[in-house]
């Protein structure tokens, strides 16, 4: 049998950087003095120490009127309200579920922000909470929406609508939330007859296409649908967009629709799927994915 | 006592360094993708690799509604000495080294921003030639600032000793294998430079109060050669990093 094995030398290890070449901004870094205490306010990443505003992360500054933050290059994530995540459930307790999100502290979904199966609305009964671990398990992803944020940072989450709920088959990827662009729209169906979700809180959950259709079904013709084995070419497709995705993440660009589909038009030229795991050919992706978003920008 | 051999007629030490010249320091920052933050350091040939996970949830046992739970692991190779030779992680000396490390990331860590939740810290030296706490500090101090997590300072670590040359004393900065081994007092310091704050202070051996004085002077000016140094990593981690959208403001 023969297999293709490339092994590189550390010194030839490929530089992933494909950053236009303006200057670069001033950075801060921990115990830093930005400026005078008077007259200015103290936002994240910043702290107070003998008279004068200190830089407590490492990143660039983010002004605004008085208000001073430091924005570390990558951090967990941090919720707001109304933002899209993808969380993987970790425990069912009492009337809801500890969900991890990559954030600070785990999110809890309520079993009162739940759409039961079948879709009635009506008080939770006991029964309700009996059959919690039949709803949702240990282990299962889940794509839910931002309800609340508590003061000490936990977040509160909701999936009353149809778009939102279980997920069962398709890849995760988990990348740093920082590479995500916040959007109206994360839930995108890319022509290639992928549907993509990107998480707000950096995981991004890549399924074949569900089509309309089925979405505004019944309850069988979903739980039918879902059981269906997924084709050899959308699972090859599926791998090609979680790899050019991977390959963006390496050159550390932005995430969103525009940038993965060009990525992976891009990415086209390259026959088989596995090639693209190749650190040439993943800058090279990257590279020409960064180049279109500029003339996009241009004009 | 200081021992009469760490340093030769000439005035050089027996690597052949200048007393008080730190060994070559490379580091690296991101270096995994998985851990939140992570970092690479080089000291000499004493070669440590850190990873920060976190915060994260605290398991309840655990958890502190107060400060955050920082959570340090170390431990070496079974390569990372002359003598191979299997390490478990719970033995007295790796504890002892985490509980240190501990002490000192803690000071540096703004622990009252996040109740509830825990920091893990895993230090793994690949490669030991004496201070290897201080590499562990140093590689720890830059995987914190990867990750995202609020410091104060920068904290780092370094080592003196003393050493003779006819008459007079000179202390040496950054102690390696061969002078720790040479039966020499060994000094280590793990401060915020830029504050001038000691978070640790330990000494193997014994010295005299009169020479207290200049070998912790020397350790703590090392410190601060250290702390230029990583600062410098970091600006250019930074460079590399950084998009566009960064700088945006609203």
């Amino acid at each position: 049998m023969v297999s293709h094995v490339s092994i590189k030398l550390a010194s030839e290890r490929v530089n992933h950087s494909v950053a236009s070449n303006n200057d670069p901004p001033r950075f801060y870094t921990p115990g830093e003095v930005i400026t005078g205490i008077q007259d200015f306010m103290r936002g994240h990443g910043t702290y107070a120490e003998d008279d004068c505003l200190k830089a407590s992360v490492a990143g660039v500054m983010q002004k605004v009127n008085k208000l001073i933050c430091i924005r570390p290059l990558k951090s967990r994530y941090v919720g707001e309200i109304g933002d899209v995540v993808v969380g993987r459930v970790l425990e069912v307790q009492q009337k809801r579920w500890k969900v991890d999100t990559n954030s600070r502290l785990d999110s809890i979904l309520q079993l009162s922000s739940v759409n039961l199966p079948g879709g009635e609305l009506r008080r939770r009964s006991e029964e309700d909470e009996q059959m919690m671990r039949k709803h949702l398990q240990e282990g299962d992803l889940i794509s839910a929406e931002v309800q609340n944020v508590f003061s000490d940072g936990s977040l509160s989450l909701h999936t009353r609508s149809l778009k939102y709920g279980k997920l069962s088959q398709g890849t995760l990827i988990k990348v740093f939330p920082s590479l995500i662009k916040r959007r109206k729209n994360h839930f995108h169906n890319l022509p290639c007859a992928v549907s993509v979700i990107i998480g707000n809180n950096g995981y991004i959950w890549i399924s074949p296409h569900k089509s309309d259709i089925l979405m505004e079904g019944n309850k069988d013709a979903i739980e039918n649908y879902e059981i269906q084995p997924v084709g050899k070419s959308e699972r090859e497709t599926m791998a090609r967009v979680k790899n050019c995705i991977l390959a963006l993440v390496a050159s550390k660009m932005m995430l969103d629709d525009t940038s993965i589909m060009f990525a992976f038009e891009e990415s086209l030229k390259y026959d088989n799927v596995k090639e693209l795991l190749d650190p040439e050919a993943m800058l090279d992706v990257a590279f020409l994915t960064q180049h279109r978003i500029n003339i996009i920008a241009e004009e | 006592m200081p021992a009469a051999d760490l340093l030769s007629s000439q005035g050089l030490r027996l690597d052949g360094r200048r007393p008080n010249e730190l060994r070559r320091i490379r580091c690296k920052l991101g270096v995994f993708t998985q851990p939140d933050g992570s970092a690479y350091l080089e000291q000499g040939n004493t070669k440590v690799l850190a990873a920060v996970y976190g915060p994260h949830q605290a398991s309840k046992s655990k958890m502190s509604t107060e400060a955050v739970v920082v959570n340090c692991q170390y431990s070496m190779a079974t390569f990372s000495t002359g003598e191979r030779k299997n390490r478990p992680r719970g033995d007295r000396k790796s504890q002892e080294m985490s509980m240190h490390l501990r002490q000192a990331l803690t000071a540096a860590i703004k622990t009252e921003m996040y109740p509830r939740s825990q920091i893990d810290i895993y230090i793994e030296v690949l490669q030991a030639d004496g201070g290897t706490y201080c590499a562990s500090v140093n590689a720890a101090s830059l995987a914190l600032i990867d990750s995202g997590i609020p410091l104060r300072a920068y904290v780092t670590a370094c080592s003196a000793s003393l050493g003779r040359q006819s008459a007079t004393h000179e202390p040496l900065v950054d102690v390696s294998h061969i002078e720790e081994a040479a039966d020499g007092v060994c000094l280590t310091v793990a401060s915020l430079p830029s504050t001038g704050s000691i978070a640790l202070l330990e000494m193997s051996n014994r010295l005299h109060m009169d020479h207290f004085n200049i070998v912790l002077t020397r350790a703590m000016q090392g410190c601060r050669d250290i702390e230029v140094i990583l600062d410098g990593a970091v600006r250019q981690h930074l460079a590399e990093g950084w998009t566009k959208q960064d700088v945006i403001t609203i």
